[in-house]
């Protein structure tokens, strides 16, 4: 039982509104634009103020102070996991890299976080949801937490500690009390700016995206797409990964796109690997680390989290 | 005596939206302030914050992590302060 049936119903009277012939492509690309892109809007405007309500009560002031006093697997696990609910904007990525460090945070569950929160988060899980279903999203929620957990546990063992020496001084941990104290009018309007926030910064991404979707989806045959992406071609995943790289801030734009393709014959395995390439590895916001990490550093922990997602990838297309 | 009010970010626009908004606040409200920007992440962390921008007065943080919604909502806030010298 689908509840956003009433969409559908919209976007076939709308359609029909405007004259165009049922059972026409320009039919299947008009209604699936409109019931899409009003899905995804209601869901994202929806889940992201829960999230970002949510939020407040765990600031990452309180978050490093909880995984300063971890266990180092039960630190890279929780980083994880924290790192769902935590927004990563690269401005932010400085000063929540130090703070990690220098309050004692091994740098494994450092990395942990820093690999989970950008991927996983939740425009990307509505926009899976929307358009792939809910088993989709919670395999790329599973297989991006167990990426950002293990490559958080190898960079920990590799011991690479002095390859972020000189950028962080050791500090004592600050107390969190010196954050604002919030009421829940405050919380509430928090979430409020921040969900336009998001909105207002994705919902051209989330038009074009669909809108080329929509076209494609009315116009390119079936299983086009397989004989060069589909799950025998053993170079999609790598290729995808690598063209993931800088695609970041379009995020929100490329995930309508590739469910289509999908759809016209990319594996579905490449597709997850390329949606976590483009969230998860992002040269904007390696340039922003390379000014507190040496850039071996930074190059192992890509190397690792690409690998990781490269293997991820060809084992859904294996399996699904 | 003077109010010191800060925004402190990496140098991201949104820390610039709030550094623009905060200095139209302070302007509207016709406060006696100086209003800084400062880009050096050192300095957050000094104030045991990770999270950019923060809007600062006097060194006590009253915003951290987000820009708000309207120039009003600062206001609001710059408004709430305790009197200087307490």
């Amino acid at each position: 039982m689908d509840i956003f049936f009433p969409l559908g119903w919209f976007a076939a009277w709308l359609a029909g509104a405007l004259g165009i012939v049922p059972g026409t492509s320009l039919w299947d690309a008009v209604t699936f634009f409109v019931a899409d892109t009003l899905k995804i809007f209601l869901l994202l405007a929806a889940i992201i103020f829960v999230v970002s309500w949510l939020r407040t009560y765990l600031p990452p002031e309180r978050i490093r102070k909880l995984l300063a006093r971890q266990h180092k697997y039960v630190a890279n696990v929780l980083a994880a996991l924290l790192g769902v609910f935590t927004p990563f904007c690269t401005c932010s990525a400085i000063p929540l890299f130090l703070g990690f460090v220098e309050a004692g945070v091994p740098l494994g569950a450092t990395f942990s976080f820093l690999v989970a929160s950008p991927m996983v988060n939740e425009v990307a899980l509505v926009l899976l949801f929307s358009l792939f279903g809910w088993r989709i999203a919670l395999l790329y929620l599973a297989s991006g937490l167990a990426i950002a957990v293990l490559s958080g546990i190898l960079i920990g063992a590799l011991r690479l500690e002095r390859l972020v020496a000189g950028f962080v001084k050791k500090a004592e941990v600050i107390d969190a009390a010196a954050l604002p104290k919030l009421a829940r009018k405050d919380r509430l309007d928090y979430a409020k700016a921040y969900t336009l926030d998001i909105l207002k910064n994705v919902w051209l991404y989330v038009l074009v995206g669909v809108g080329v979707g929509a076209w494609i989806h009315g116009y390119v045959p079936v299983d086009f797409l397989a004989r060069y992406a589909g799950a025998d071609k053993w170079y999609a995943v790598p290729f995808a990964v690598l063209i993931g790289i800088p695609l970041y801030s379009n995020a929100a734009g490329v995930i309508p796109l590739v469910s289509v393709l999908t759809e016209k014959g990319v594996a579905m395995g490449t597709t997850l690997a390329f949606m976590m390439a483009v969230t998860g590895l992002s040269l904007p916001e390696f340039m922003i680390l390379k000014k507190v990490m040496k850039t071996r550093l930074l190059l192992i922990f890509a190397a690792i989290v690409g690998a990781g997602i490269i293997l991820t990838g060809i084992l859904f297309n294996a399996l699904l | 005596m003077k109010r010191k009010i800060q925004v402190l970010g990496s140098g991201c626009p949104s820390c610039k939206r709030l550094y623009e908004m905060t200095k139209l606040a302070a302007q509207e409200l016709g406060l006696d302030a100086d209003v800084e920007y400062v880009t050096d992440v050192q300095r957050i962390l000094a104030m045991g914050l990770m999270s950019s921008p923060v809007l600062a007065v006097d060194g006590k943080p009253i915003i951290v992590g987000f820009v708000p919604g309207s120039v009003e909502k600062v206001k609001e806030l710059l408004k709430a302060l305790p009197p200087v010298g307490r």
